[in-house]
């Protein structure tokens, strides 16, 4: 149940996003997450509910930690 | 989505594997993890059966299900029988014994009025179609689904609901952990930490952790890679005598969580102790309603207590789940107890450990 799978945003209105990923489309709400979506972007879900919004840059530096200090091609 | 792709590939992840063996030169490694899905990731990817023997994977009260008490089970079991209650629940709850050998399950046979949902949010329009009702949120989960279940609350104070309750069984990660490492029979060197725990609370409250007991501890994404790099890095801190918190899955935990979900989560909850199978009380480790949501507290509202009760009888789930015992040196493993004959939740619930060693078919011995 703590499975938490990253979504994209197809769509917004007010407090309630339309979601798909593999062609399964749910209807979620974002009242937890100050950092609003874009149409596009991806948002981990929760029991229905958006708990945070991909953060592509964040994810780009933690790959630089590896490559830094193992030198470890990850991309 | 392509980023995945790399988290998954064999060549990266035999790179990771090989320095994890050389960072292990020497030393040992007896790493927890505290979440059923990393339980799940670890055994499903292969990862478990990787690594190198002086590696150690213990497996912690991460299982939502799993961790929670008899006496959480008998109290809502005990609710379901009134006539005027409906509970709404996750389905993992559905199947869990309770100690009169019942369950949700076997209520619902009996007549019991029971919804699964997939979000609390869904409960609220069981209360709104059943306004005679009193309908009952079973709100177990740790700091990922806890808030999901204060914003539904919050929903249902907005929309003046009065026949929408919710039963709290919640329970916090941090202090669950600070238990675990005050015992000093674990001997655990490492915390493999929860991903989407962590993207509400942040790293902070795991720093005492760190300071306190001198233990690395890496915030770890579900992906093979993810779990690798977790394993490399606790090792790596080990070695250099360094621990401390690291986020290493930063594409979805925020070093500092997720302030929004935490601020809904504290203005309808309130810390207080909280029950844990296996443990018992751990004082501070659950929450409990703030004054201002008190109506809708199910304990409060519609007069329940959690009661005393037997454990269930040779059922080892307590000591699987604090890392003590492995689950198939358990005496009723795969014998008395399969996922199709489950006789404790660690076998009941798909992220349970137990669940996860059965499906897998280790041949593991002890501590390994």
């Amino acid at each position: 149940m703590c499975l938490a799978v990253p979504m994209e945003v197809k769509h917004i209105d007010g407090d309630v996003a339309d979601v798909e990923i593999g062609g399964v489309r749910k209807q979620i709400r974002l009242d937890l997450i100050a950092d609003r979506p874009q149409v596009g972007e991806y948002v981990i879900i929760h029991a229905g509910f958006a708990i945070r919004t991909l953060n592509k840059e964040e994810a780009m530096e933690t790959i630089k930690i590896f490559q830094e200090g193992w030198n470890l091609e990850l991309i | 989505m392509s980023s995945f792709d790399s988290l998954r590939d064999p060549d990266k992840c035999k790179a990771v594997l090989k320095l994890i063996e050389e960072a292990m030169q020497g030393q040992t490694l007896r790493f927890m993890e505290v979440c059923g899905t990393h339980t799940v990731a670890l055994f499903r990817s292969g990862v478990h059966s990787l690594l190198p023997k002086s590696v150690v994977h213990l497996t912690g009260p991460g299982c939502p299900v799993c961790v929670t008490h008899d006496s959480e089970v008998a109290a809502y079991l005990e609710l379901a029988k009134r006539d005027d209650v409906i509970i709404a629940t996750f389905g993992d709850l559905m199947r869990v014994p309770g100690p009169g050998g019942g369950s949700l399950k076997k209520a619902q046979a009996e007549g019991a009025r029971i919804e699964v949902v997939y979000s609390p949010f869904d409960a609220l329009a069981v209360a709104k179609n059943n306004p005679g009702d009193k309908i009952v949120f079973l709100g177990i989960g740790f700091e990922t689904t806890a808030p999901t279940v204060a914003a539904t609350v919050r929903l249902a104070k907005e929309q003046g609901l009065s026949n929408f309750f919710v039963m709290p069984f919640h329970k916090l990660v941090p202090p669950a952990l600070d238990a675990l490492l005050s015992d000093p029979a674990m001997a655990i060197e490492g915390f493999m930490l929860p991903g989407h725990v962590s993207a509400i609370i942040g790293l902070e409250p795991y720093r005492p952790l760190a300071e306190k007991y001198g233990i690395p501890a890496v915030v770890a994404g579900f992906e093979p890679l993810d779990l690798l790099q977790a394993i490399l890095l606790m090792a790596e801190m080990k070695r250099q005598g360094k621990p401390r918190v690291i986020n290493n899955y930063k594409r979805v935990v925020a070093d500092e969580g997720n302030p929004k979900a935490r601020a809904i989560l504290y203005e309808v909850y309130k810390p207080g102790d909280a029950l844990w199978r296996g443990i018992g009380t751990i004082p501070g480790s659950g929450l409990v309603m703030s004054d201002a949501y008190k109506p809708f507290d199910a304990f409060d509202a519609l007069g329940v207590e959690l009661k005393e009760c037997k454990p269930l009888p040779g059922c080892r789930c307590g000591e699987v789940l604090k890392g003590i015992m492995p689950p198939n040196q358990c005496p009723l493993f795969a014998k008395a107890c399969t996922p199709a004959t489950p006789i404790g939740p660690c076998m009941v619930s798909t992220e349970g450990s137990c669940a996860a060693y059965h499906k897998y078919q280790l041949d593991l011995s002890p501590g390994k």
